[in-house]
């Protein structure tokens, strides 16, 4: 007897930011994350009687998730020679850019503090999960998105002080959540 | 004149949260300041909020904005009625 059921109606509210920070900390570029998310729900459409409800829907998304972006890896690797021919670096006008590129570039950063990243990420996407979805969203775009209050008031029909008891509550939550599952562990 | 700096445990909580957004005013922050020198509860939800606000930056979060997310469910949607 399966456990959990699938219901894509509902696959945007409930995954499509926790897939997409998964898949941004992964692939280091927002239009191609969002592409990879959105041929991840197209699968899961197709794929959808072989959800046999074991895994919850959203691991089931995440699995599907990791073969697109294993997919997307094997393409660039692929095109890596085409790459290669682009690359000027050689030129006197371009002399040194090279460096200060490599600099900034984020692959650059230690693998464990990726990694550390991910994770973090990824707990404190798991405690959001477990807030009201109008909390979740108005902590969102002021927490992440660093929208002024104003802006989240007009755009959710709110008043400022609504706002600030959702975010206390949520904030509540999000340090308990965070307390049990991250900082214990 | 000391009464000026008074101010009740929910609004310490308060600007505690909007200190997070960077939103409080200096006389705010003073208030809050002086209700954390003496309220063991203002110090402990201080503590762990600003906590969050750490682990929260630390983590570089990122979300889609809400005309993403829009396009994509408009997107799903179209899928999942050309599927029917």
């Amino acid at each position: 007897m399966p456990n959990h059921q699938i219901n894509p109606n509902r696959w945007i509210e409930l995954y499509s930011d926790y897939l997409f920070n998964y898949t941004i900390s992964r692939v280091n570029d927002r239009e191609i994350a969002k592409d990879i998310i959105q041929d991840t729900f197209f699968a899961g459409l197709k794929s959808m009687k072989n959800f046999k409800g074991e895994a919850s829907e959203r691991t089931w998304l995440i699995s599907i998730l990791k073969r697109k972006i294993i997919d997307y890896y094997r393409k660039i690797n692929s095109k890596k020679g085409q790459a290669e021919v682009r690359m000027t670096y050689n030129t006197d006008e371009n002399e040194g850019d090279w460096l200060e590129e490599r600099v900034e570039d984020m692959t650059y950063l230690n693998a464990q503090d990726i990694l550390e990243n991910t994770e973090l990420g990824d707990a404190i996407y798991d405690c959001m999960s477990k807030l009201s979805e109008r909390q979740a969203t108005v902590f969102k775009m002021k927490t992440i998105l660093n929208y002024e209050t104003e802006t989240i008031c007009n755009e959710l029909n709110i008043t400022p002080s609504n706002l600030w008891v959702i975010i206390h509550r949520a904030r509540i939550a999000l340090a308990e959540c965070m307390e049990k599952n991250w900082f214990k562990s | 004149m000391l009464r000026l700096f008074i101010i009740s445990k929910e609004e310490a909580f308060h600007i505690c949260d909007k200190s997070q957004y960077r939103e409080s005013t200096i006389w705010e922050k003073l208030k809050l300041s002086f209700r954390y020198l003496w309220c063991r509860a203002t110090r402990l939800y201080v503590n762990r909020n600003t906590k969050l606000t750490k682990t929260l930056k630390s983590s570089n979060l990122e979300c889609l904005e809400y005309s993403e997310r829009k396009l994509m469910e408009d997107r799903l949607n179209e899928q999942l009625k050309n599927q029917v």
